[in-house]
């Protein structure tokens, strides 16, 4: 069978199993209800932390409010995606843990689709619906001349950020094949990726940025599509093009991710962990 | 006195307990170094923008960063301490067995938690905070005294933390569900703590009012305390204060439990 | 055979172990979990397969489902290398884990059923043909709605196994299946194991710890330990082969000389009760009419030997064998 038809297989097992979870999660109304209420205060005190500083200063790094709005707003949308999507792999290592990662290998659907389906939760939208909600502030208030390519980039980057981002989960949950009491590492580069991108890279010493630039391509997610359309020169100095990059870096940190789940699920096979 | 040391060993199997997830304390260590960079990078920006804000210079600043990330698994800022299985005892009854055990309820918990915090502070602690201390200019004392009166401030953060943890696990008596409680902690905690920005950085009346919560014991005190900044004795009776009164609240509410307990025949 | 439906020859599994023996030092064992197993199973068959715990019966139902990969050998299911197309063979076999349930906790046991059913492409006809066949055979109609935390621990067995044969696989295989059932529980997922067997042909290969399991249910069984087959056959012949002894107790009117009864010997006496050893090839009935025959009989009863027991004797036979092998060796050389 082809890549193609796994792909198709992948997202009919991913549909039926996220599915199941939605069901269980409102056989507990309450608790549902309180959830989804609760991750829509948590997320958006993140963004009142920003609101906090900028009660006491008008600028940060050079820039104003709704310029961090957003940047805010794009690295919030694109992770809330991917957490929907994907969130929940940080259980893998209990499943390996506790043997029933071995009841999915015995489905006839892809493994992986299984994985980030388990524990699929819809109070997850919260994040989304904040993320949105500031990016549009961002969006109306932000200063900019807006030309065709600079609307066309928003879209681009939150679906290439919120691929980016699912990249990052999927490869979070290959190392938790190898390390399955390790699944906080994943946190300091989704949880923490999203946080340092809520702030204009000028705040940032030029080493980080240039690691998470070149070596973890986070800065695609946003700061430098958002450096273009804002008119900000971009610390390290890439050329203008490099704003219409991020669905290729995307696409390559996929990629491999892809390698890095099959290489650790190989792994499981051969040593059973 | 025998209890006293009941207790002590309580308190031992709760550090040990947390001792042996030996993978997930190193990825914690990795994990809160990387949101403390993060984060001195965020304030120190802020500070260049408005220096002296909430009287702190940029290295004290910075040095309330690497206390935070020292402090979150300590005072379980975001929960996940004792309170955890306190709610899941309570939620599935076992608590019953609890009552009968000749100890007390409270001190029980309380020597476990202080157990498990003490690990996380030298375990996970220590070293964001020393990795801080040595790649980014940091404001530490050196007078010993300065030290030992941070230490004392950072037992009474222990106390209060458990104590307002201890609150709202016993509201599971009659909630029969930890989710709601556990979402509020994780939102005061991380806000009122000063997890997000030092408490003195919040505006106007908002920051008078944050500064005398209970949750201003837990991070604040201690790194006012470390870097001199405030009284250490006023700050060891704020937090004192906070301690009592929690803790007898804890009382209160632990005895209407009880007695619901025994009312519902458990 | 030419109905050959599982195949394994020489298959070997070796794990990487690693240990702490210092501060940072490690050493590294290989483990042979399984080592270089050979057998068939013919299509229809019911195979116990049995051994102490460690003894390298999961990983070989692992290997057989294709979550794990052996290390060597070759192993063919249905004509399949499990590991290598691992979806295309989930579509012919059925998995039961007995202390890890399938099914979803707090969702109506019906509701796992509808997942089945559409994640293994059933059609609908059958899926409601089979349904209700197994809801009958294992009596599970007023369970259905009810969500799966609240059931018992032998219902959900049986739901368990319901959903492990909805799309029709043509072999079972069953981890510890009756596993801290209830007597009627157990009694219940034989039956039903036993008329899946014979009225549909579908090959079984059950794992378990109860010795019953295997003697009511399996005409084939096979001993692993140390990640060797120790032995392959019918389970009349493990007893030859392990010369295990049954034990026969007898209650007298009165207190008693030993009984003679070759080939049993007595093995204890306590009052008017004796213990009787004999072979468990030996027919119990025949001694029992002897002893009845000749001695004043208030009540007997047989007692199975220990299948533990059975395989260490077996295993330190085959010990023996090999030193006594290599010391004939040595002799030659």
């Amino acid at each position: 069978m082809g890549e193609r038809h796994a792909l198709a297989e992948g997202l009919r097992a991913y549909g039926l199993i996220a599915g199941m979870w939605v069901r269980s999660s409102m056989t507990y109304r309450t608790s549902f209800v309180v959830t989804v209420f609760g991750n829509l205060v948590v997320t958006a005190l993140d963004f009142v932390a920003i609101l906090l500083m900028f009660s006491q200063v008008d600028s940060l790094g050079g820039w104003s409010l709704p310029e961090v709005a957003f940047l805010y707003g794009l690295s919030a949308t694109a992770f809330g995606i991917a957490d929907l999507v994907l969130g929940s792999m940080d259980v893998l290592g209990g499943r390996i843990r506790d043997g029933s990662f071995d009841t999915l290998l015995v489905r006839p659907a892809p493994v992986l689709a299984q994985v980030g389906a388990d524990h699929f939760a819809l109070r997850r939208l919260g994040r989304i619906t904040q993320g949105a909600v500031v990016l549009g502030y961002a969006l109306v208030s932000v200063d900019v001349d807006w030309s065709a390519p600079k609307v066309l980039l928003v879209p681009v980057m939150v679906v290439s950020g919120a691929a980016i981002f699912s990249a990052l989960f999927v490869a979070g949950a290959a190392f938790q094949i190898f390390a399955q009491d390790a699944a906080e590492v994943q946190n300091a580069f989704t949880y923490g990726g999203t946080t340092l991108l809520q702030y204009p890279p000028t705040v940032f010493g030029k080493d980080l940025v240039r690691g998470v630039t070149f070596m973890l391509p986070l800065a695609f997610v946003n700061w430098v599509s958002a450096a273009y359309v804002l008119g900000r020169p971009y610390p390290i100095g890439l050329p203008s093009w490099a704003a219409f990059m991020s669905p290729l870096v995307a696409a390559a940190c996929c990629a491999l991710a892809g390698l890095a789940w099959r290489a650790g699920l190989r792994s499981y096979r051969s040593t059973g962990s | 006195m025998g209890s006293g040391r009941l207790y002590l060993a309580v308190a031992a199997g709760g550090f040990r307990r947390y001792a042996t997830y030996r993978a997930a304390t190193a990825a914690g260590v990795f994990t809160n170094t990387v949101f403390g960079v993060i984060l001195v990078y965020t304030y120190l920006a802020l500070w260049d923008e408005k220096p002296h804000l909430g009287g702190y210079d940029q290295a004290q600043a910075v040095t309330y960063v690497w206390l935070g990330q020292c402090l979150y698994a300590t005072l379980a800022i975001q929960g996940g301490g004792a309170e955890k299985d306190l709610m899941e005892r309570i939620r599935t009854g076992e608590i019953a067995v609890d009552l009968y055990r000749p100890a007390d309820l409270q001190l029980w918990w309380l020597a476990g938690d202080m157990g498990r915090a003490l690990f996380q502070m030298l375990g996970r602690g220590v070293i964001p905070f020393a990795f801080g201390a040595i790649f980014f200019p940091m404001a530490l004392p050196t007078a010993p005294s300065a030290w030992a009166a941070c230490l004392v401030a950072l037992l009474l953060a222990m106390v209060v933390s458990f104590a307002i943890r201890y609150l709202a696990a016993l509201s599971v008596f009659w909630l029969m569900d930890g989710m709601g409680v556990n979402q509020a902690l994780m939102i005061t905690g991380i806000f009122f703590s000063g997890m997000v920005l030092p408490l003195n950085a919040f505006p106007g009346v908002f920051g008078d009012i944050v500064l005398v919560l209970p949750w201003a014991a837990q991070i604040q005190m201690p790194a006012d305390v470390l870097m001199g900044e405030t009284d250490p004795l006023g700050a060891f009776a704020f937090q004192a204060a906070w301690a009592v009164v929690l803790l007898a609240a804890g009382r209160l509410l632990q005895s209407a439990a009880t007695r619901r307990v025994v009312v519902q025949g458990g | 055979m030419d109905d050959t439906f599982i195949e394994l020859d020489g298959v070997e599994k070796v794990f990487d172990v690693r240990k702490k023996t210092g501060f940072l030092k490690r050493e590294r064992r290989q483990v042979r979990a399984v080592d270089s197993i050979s057998f068939t199973v013919a299509r229809g068959e019911m195979v116990g397969y049995i051994g102490p715990n460690g003894a390298g019966k999961s990983t070989t139902i692992k290997m057989l489902t294709g979550i794990l990969t052996p290390s060597g050998g070759r192993l063919r299911v249905a004509g399949i290398d499990p590991s290598r197309e691992r979806t295309r063979l989930a579509h012919r076999i059925g998995v039961v884990f007995g202390q890890r349930t399938t099914l979803w906790w707090d969702l109506p046991l019906i509701d796992s059923y509808k997942l089945m059913h559409r994640m293994y492409r059933i059609p609908d006809a059958r899926y409601r043909e089979n349904l209700d066949r197994l809801v009958e055979l294992l009596d599970l109609g007023v369970l259905l709605d009810v969500p799966v935390r609240q059931l018992s621990l032998g219902q959900r067995m049986r739901g368990d196994i319901a959903a492990a044969l909805l799309h029709d696989p043509e072999v079972l295989y069953l981890d510890e299946p009756t596993i801290g059932l209830d007597v009627i529980s157990k009694a219940k997922v034989r039956e039903f194991l036993r008329e899946l067997n014979t009225e549909r042909g579908t090959t079984v290969l059950l794992t378990t710890h109860d010795l019953q399991d295997i003697e009511q249910l399996c005409s084939r069984v096979m001993v692993i330990d140390h990640g060797r087959l120790m032995y392959d056959g019918p389970l009349v012949g493990l007893h030859e082969v392990g010369e295990s002894e049954r034990t026969l107790v007898v209650d007298l009117e009165r207190e008693l000389p030993p009984i003679e009864a070759a080939p049993a010997r007595v093995v204890k006496v306590e009052g008017p009760r004796q213990w009787l050893a004999f072979p468990a090839a030996e027919s119990a009935a025949v001694l029992v009419a002897r002893i009845a025959a000749e001695y004043p009989l208030v009540d007997l009863s047989v007692r199975e030997p220990d299948i533990e027991a059975v395989i260490a004797k077996m295993y330190a036979e085959q010990a023996e064998k090999a030193a006594n092998a290599g010391n004939a060796g040595k002799a030659i050389s």
